[in-house]
């Protein structure tokens, strides 16, 4: 098995979940309708609780501690795709950006539940089931708000177009995809993409939405390399700022 | 010395920290119980949600169980080996829950829809004229329910693969 090339998507998708999380966790005391901060709120802990899995099975492949990892790199450190890293904006975009996200992550651990890197598989199957919930929640909004009213699908729709060309950079290439398949670990971004655009289509299509035209499709790549938005460095300040107050504290 | 029975029966006493009606065995969560020689247990537990903030608190009540049984050597340790589904919690788990107002999983055979949550029955009249409010609820393993014939709310504890 090729460590580099493993170490590698375990820090991609580590690190969405993380910032995601994180991102969704602003929503808690603020969401619109009680249930629904404490749909974020749970997301948030779910995938933070999820990308510390991740973070152990490169503690397990020599990196270092989980909170060390997560909390002591800076923004060039990360390797999330750039769109996770947006900030939450209305409820409108955080809905769109939960829904494409989570769409593509649920199937990326399904497709990583067969991996050859038998660590990884385990967790992936149980990662899987959680995140069924957070399509079902997102899948339920996308259709009530897409087809709701005048003001609801313009929204969603203006939500959609600016959340796209991000979100195809969670498809993003890496520099060993090409080892990733050929030893099983996993079949690949280009395969997830296409897996990924048959689901959320018809989706989008019962919400009464257009996908931007294909020849505007511009994915938003770089965030894999460390590339990043102006966005991510005030959103690692914060998220590690009690953290740097005591980084040897016992919680 | 010590047998592996005496250990699972010891065990139920702890109880989850959230629902204390519900002990870990019930819950499914206690995967393995081995007797490593005389006074040393080694346990093998596996979360209910990879997120689930309770779990190093749990292996700590599940240690100082087997210590207060009189076992000095202890080793609790949680893995992904064998991952929780809610089909693993027991008849008497199942019991459990409903006596803390919770409804309890539906079985399910490897899939999770959408549908499997819309009528969950009410803990409390049995009615499955309900509607489901939210997949989250106030912990991770739960979700949040409405009974349209005696009109409480209710949570569920959700069905997971």
């Amino acid at each position: 098995m090729n460590t580099t090339a493993i170490k590698e998507l375990l820090y991609k998708m580590a690190d969405d979940l993380l910032i995601i999380g994180h991102r969704n966790s602003e929503w808690t005391g603020l969401g619109p309708i009680l249930e629904e901060d404490i749909a974020f709120s749970s997301m948030a802990q779910d995938k933070i609780g999820q990308s510390q899995a991740l973070f152990q099975l490169l503690h397990e492949l020599g990196e270092q501690e989980p909170d060390t990892v997560a909390f002591t790199r800076n923004a060039k450190q990360f390797h999330n795709a750039q769109f996770v890293e947006l900030p939450n904006g209305d409820y409108d975009f955080s809905l769109m950006r939960h829904f494409l996200y989570d769409v593509a992550d649920q199937l990326r651990f399904e497709m990583l539940a067969n991996s050859s890197y038998e660590p990884l598989a385990k967790v992936a199957r149980k990662i899987k089931g959680e995140l069924k919930y957070h399509v079902f929640h997102a899948n339920t909004w996308i259709v009530k708000l897409g087809s709701a009213n005048e003001e609801s699908k313009a929204r969603m729709q203006n939500a959609l177009n600016d959340a796209w060309n991000y979100a195809l950079g969670l498809f993003e290439e890496g520099e060993y995809e090409t080892i990733l398949i050929s030893e099983g670990v996993f079949t690949g971004e280009a395969d997830l993409q296409h897996r990924w655009l048959e689901i959320i289509t018809p989706t989008l299509t019962k919400a009464t939405l257009t996908l931007p035209h294909e020849n505007a499709w511009e994915p938003k790549f770089g965030g894999r390399l460390g590339i990043h938005t102006e966005y991510l460095d005030p959103l690692v300040d914060e998220m590690s700022e009690v953290f740097r107050v005591d980084p040897n504290a016992e919680w | 010395m010590i047998t592996e029975q005496e250990i699972w029966q010891g065990l139920e006493l702890v109880k989850d920290p959230e629902i204390p009606t519900l002990s870990m065995v019930d819950m499914g969560i206690i995967t393995k119980v081995e007797v490593r020689g005389e006074s040393s247990v080694f346990v093998e537990m596996t979360p209910t949600f990879t997120g689930c903030p309770a779990i190093k608190m749990m292996e700590g009540m599940v240690a100082d169980r087997l210590k207060e049984m009189g076992i000095i050597h202890v080793e609790v340790v949680t893995t992904f080996d064998k991952p929780w589904d809610s089909n693993k919690l027991t008849e008497r788990g199942l019991m459990c829950l409903k006596k803390h107002g919770l409804a309890p999983p539906v079985k399910h055979s490897g899939e999770v829809t959408m549908e499997l949550l819309e009528h969950t029955e009410c803990p409390f009249c049995g009615s499955k004229n309900t509607e489901m409010k939210s997949p989250f609820g106030p912990t991770l393993c739960r979700s949040m329910h409405y009974c349209n014939d005696c009109l409480q709310a209710f949570e569920g504890f959700k069905p997971v693969v």
